[in-house]
């Protein structure tokens, strides 16, 4: 029923003893890892909470049999921000400014939504950057701040390409 | 010193101060309940009933026992009072031998793993007899026996103004019918309950309401309120859903139980199962008029479903008939709403309350009422407006501020959108691809609703707050919770501004100090707002007496000797309604006005929602960033209910407890708004702000609507409107 497997997360290997193979990445990441970040919204890659990468592809880690994930580069919130404490990216800052966050739940999964968005897309319009996130449930918010953040967002980009 | 506020440049009254959690929230930092872990952890899950209306004839928990991992299984015999219940305890912790509802709770488990949790569930072996559920509203009253002994009635209202049988010789009515809409917060509900060792019992936990949470908890366990002490976790958005008692009484009897500290956090599915709902209703409604559009008189019956059991039916039907007319002056009337049992899923608040359904009644009536006397629908609703002085339903006079005529024309006044961008995704239908550019059909609605803030009906409703300055660090405490509003950045904003301060801690929500209430009813602006400014207020008294003036040193003041000061916040006084349905009932109220834009594809039945313009009526901006966010975030919930979101329940059952089957507005669903905001201080609310999280998810149900029908021709008296009530 259980063996070891390695996780590699963030740069770094975690290996996962004893463990049922059915548990998902999410749970894995979150109860025996302790990568907090991704939420457990829906737990059927509805609503977009959990959302990490899985080599380069944004993924809902509640759809991934964690086992399933070894060998591959898994890439969280918590890798994709700076570790100094406190310390946001681009699109951290913009959410928190332009008033995106409100209960915060889908936060992490938006804000990598969002570096994936940009990664490909930099000057995305308004109708890319609403079917971007539209994998991205969030209740409080109506996404108006939202799509602003990731107006804020491309323009620094814009402006400190310059 | 008299502080003048609103002056402050950096994160005071008025200004667009940063949300305190924002930073820990976007680096996923920010602890919600179910991101609580502590040693010796175990997981608490529920076995809930599968019939809609069962007696139960016998629990086997043994074979759940026998599974590895298992550490406790409990049933209604080990919950030692085995009653709770938001207004009214009429519901069962578990459920001892009768189920009224699918969905009820029957036993728990805490074992090692979820996973184990729920194979232990499964494994559990109940005996029902299942019997026929009634599910019918219509039918609740007159069926023989009711389904529970407190009866089928949560409430019956009615309300007699002027004279009733007055008529004006026009004449406009429907039926209309409102479906069960859900909450559906993110973040589902979680909490970790750990045994102390005085006896008692600590709860960290995603609610409404701590301090009612915390009686319910301590009355079931058979323990003194001193000995259950709730914290507020990290809360994923509520909208009402979070005022029942969830898993909080299932986590402390495990708890106690096991000896160890026990997390339970809900799937979505038992989400959908586990929170109480909106009322779905049936609304009848006739409006008489004057051949100019004057109101003379309005009728209506409401029927509401308040499901299994009570939860805050009772006041639901107050909201449901007090505003059943909308803002305008209505000289005669006679409303009779009725809120029964069902074995349907139990219903309750959420954001609204009451007032969503009546809504959707009245403005469908305004419009029938604008073509029947030849007016354009905002003419008809500036001709009745309601204003200060003017008298509600109840007979209560509007003594507050109320610009409802203002409202409407600044609404109105905004800019229509531009037509559709030429791209597939833009139309009804969006990413399904499906509608041609050629066959999509523009319509423009318009709607305005009204509400109350805060309880009603007499409630003795107040809020605590702390203020303590030690050596110039200010620290605010509240019990008051922060479910994604931002009542936390308003801490500071009103801390900042009073205490002249640039850093302000806000402490942890706890039931270590007085209840500030629920965060309902758009009442903690005002409620713990105010308790939160007088505690400041009476800081900055005590801090000038030891500085002897208004210079103040607040660092040197309270170097030695820390102010530590607590306050409370009452509103006025309310009185209930007599048997007419007439009194002062209410604090204080709040308007908006609405204009809807949608795209329809009537071959198809699609809609797209493609703007709203909005106009509210919000005393005072106290945070613009924070304001945008409520009216937009409202109107989602609004779109929601127009067009996609409806629990479906047959048979008593829940056919669509997922968000794969349940749909609620992403990205591409939710509309760009345009808000202009009116200014018309309250008289006696703190800053003369008032609450504004649930006039945008009144009347902007009613506004789409509206603007479906302009584009088709179809009668939607139903929401929410479904493909099928658009093609012929």
């Amino acid at each position: 029923m259980t063996e070891m497997y390695v996780l590699r997360v963030n740069g770094d290997e975690h290996a996962v003893a004893d463990a049922w193979l059915g548990e998902s990445l999410l749970y894995v990441l979150r109860e025996r890892l302790g990568f907090p970040a991704a939420k457990a919204g829906c737990e059927q890659g509805e609503c977009g909470s959990c959302s990490v990468f899985v080599d380069t592809t944004l993924v809902c880690a509640c759809l991934v049999l964690a086992a399933a994930a070894a060998d591959t580069e898994i890439t969280t919130l918590e890798g994709l921000q700076p570790s100094a404490r406190g310390a946001v990216t681009d699109v951290q800052r913009a959410f928190v400014e332009t008033g995106a966050v409100q209960c915060g739940f889908c936060t992490p999964g938006l804000v990598m939504a969002v570096h994936a968005l940009l990664e490909t897309d930099p000057e995305p319009t308004d109708l890319a950057v609403r079917e971007a996130i539209s994998g991205n449930l969030c209740r409080c918010t109506g996404y108006g701040r939202i799509l602003e953040a990731v107006e804020v967002a491309v323009a620094a980009r814009r402006g400190a390409a310059r | 010193m008299s502080v003048e506020v609103g002056t402050r440049t950096a994160g005071g009254i008025g200004q667009r101060a940063i949300r305190p959690d924002g930073v820990a929230k976007v680096r996923g930092e920010f602890a919600f309940a179910g991101d609580l872990w502590a040693e010796g952890m175990l997981w608490g899950q529920a076995l809930r009933s599968p019939h809609p209306s069962a007696r139960i004839r016998g629990i086997d928990v043994g074979p759940a026992l026998l599974i590895t991992g298992v550490h406790a299984v409990l049933t209604a015999d080990d919950v030692p009072v085995n009653r709770y219940g938001l207004e009214h305890r009429d519901q069962a912790v578990l459920a001892g031998d009768v189920v009224r509802y699918a969905g009820e709770p029957v036993a728990i488990v805490a074992a090692d793993h979820p996973d184990t949790a729920r194979r232990a569930c499964a494994a559990i072996v109940v005996d029902y007899e299942v019997l026929a559920p009634l599910v019918d509203p219509g039918l609740s009253q007159s069926v023989e026996r009711p389904i529970h002994p407190d009866g089928n009635v949560f409430r019956d209202l009615v309300i007699r103004r002027g004279n009733p049988d007055s008529r004006g010789p026009v004449v406009v009515e429907g039926d209309y019918e409102i479906g069960m809409q859900d909450q559906a917060f993110m973040g589902p509900e979680a909490g970790l309950a750990s045994p102390a060792a005085d006896g008692g019992v600590d709860l960290v936990v995603s609610t409404q309401w701590l301090h009612n949470d915390r009686d319910q908890v301590a009355d079931c366990l058979g323990l003194a309120p001193e000995l259950v002490r709730l914290t507020l976790g990290g809360v994923g958005g509520a909208f009402g859903a979070r005022e029942d008692v969830s898993l909080h009484i299932h986590a402390c009897l495990l708890a106690v139980r096991t000896g160890r500290p026990v997390k339970i956090v809900y799937s979505r599915t038992e989400s959908f199962l586990g929170h109480v709902h909106r009322h779905p209703a049936r609304i009848w409604m006739r409006h008489t008029a004057r051949p100019n559009g004057e109101i003379v008189s309005v009728e209506s019956r409401i029927l509401l479903d308040g499901g299994a059991y009570r939860s805050s039916s009772y006041h639901v039907t107050a909201n449901a008939a007090c505003f059943a007319a909308g803002p305008y002056r209505v000289p005669n009337a006679l409303v009779h709403a009725i809120a029964v049992r069902t074995n349907n899923p139990p219903c309750g608040a959420m954001r609204g309350f009451g007032v969503v359904q009546s809504c959707f009644a009245h403005e469908a009536q305004m419009d029938l009422l604008a073509s029947a006397c030849g007016l354009d629908p905002v003419e008809v609703r500036l001709r009745n407006a309601l204003a200060p002085g003017d008298e509600l339903l109840t007979g209560q006079r509007i003594e507050g501020a109320l610009p409802v005529a203002e409202v409407i024309r600044a609404c109105a006044a905004l800019p229509l959108p531009a037509p559709a961008v030429d791209d597939v995704l833009a139309r009804p239908g969006g990413a399904g691809r499906t509608a041609g550019a050629r066959d999509v059909r523009r319509g423009v609605g318009f709607a305005v609703g009204f509400k109350n803030l805060m309880y009603a009906e007499g409630y003795m409703d107040g809020s605590v707050a702390r203020c303590r300055i030690d050596g110039g660090v200010v620290t605010i405490a509240c019990a008051a919770a922060e479910v994604g509003q931002g009542f936390v950045t308003l801490v500071q904003q009103i801390a900042r501004t009073v205490l002249d301060v640039d850093d302000v801690i806000v402490a942890p929500a706890d039931t270590d100090m007085g209840s500030a209430g629920s965060t309902s009813a758009s009442r903690q602006t005002m409620m713990s707002g105010g308790a939160v400014e007088k505690v400041c207020r009476a800081a900055r008294a005590e801090l000038e007496r030891r500085a002897g003036g208004d210079e103040v040193d607040i660092a040197a003041l309270t170097a030695r000797e820390p102010v530590d000061v607590t306050e409370e916040y009452h509103h006025r006084l309310t009185h209930p309604l007599d048997a007419d349905g007439q009194g002062d009932a209410h604090v204080s109220f709040a308007c908006a006005a609405h204009r809807a834009v949608v795209d329809v594809d009537p071959e198809l039945g699609l809609v797209r929602v493609v703007h709203l313009a909005t106009s509210q009526d919000v005393g005072r901006v106290l945070n613009p960033l924070q304001v945008t966010g409520q009216i937009e975030g409202g109107i989602a919930q609004g779109v929601g209910l127009a067009v996609m979101e409806e629990l479906i329940v047959e048979g008593g059952q829940v056919r669509n407890a997922s968000f794969t089957d349940y749909l609620i507005p992403t990205a591409l669903d939710a509309p760009t708004v345009d808000a202009v905001l009116i200014e018309e201080p309250e008289p006696g609310a703190p800053f003369g702000a008032k609450g504004v999280g649930e006039p945008p998810t009144i009347s902007s149900t009613p506004a789409i609507v509206a603007a479906i029908r302009d584009a088709t021709d179809a009668a939607c008296t139903r929401v929410p409107v479904r493909p099928r009530d658009l093609v012929p």
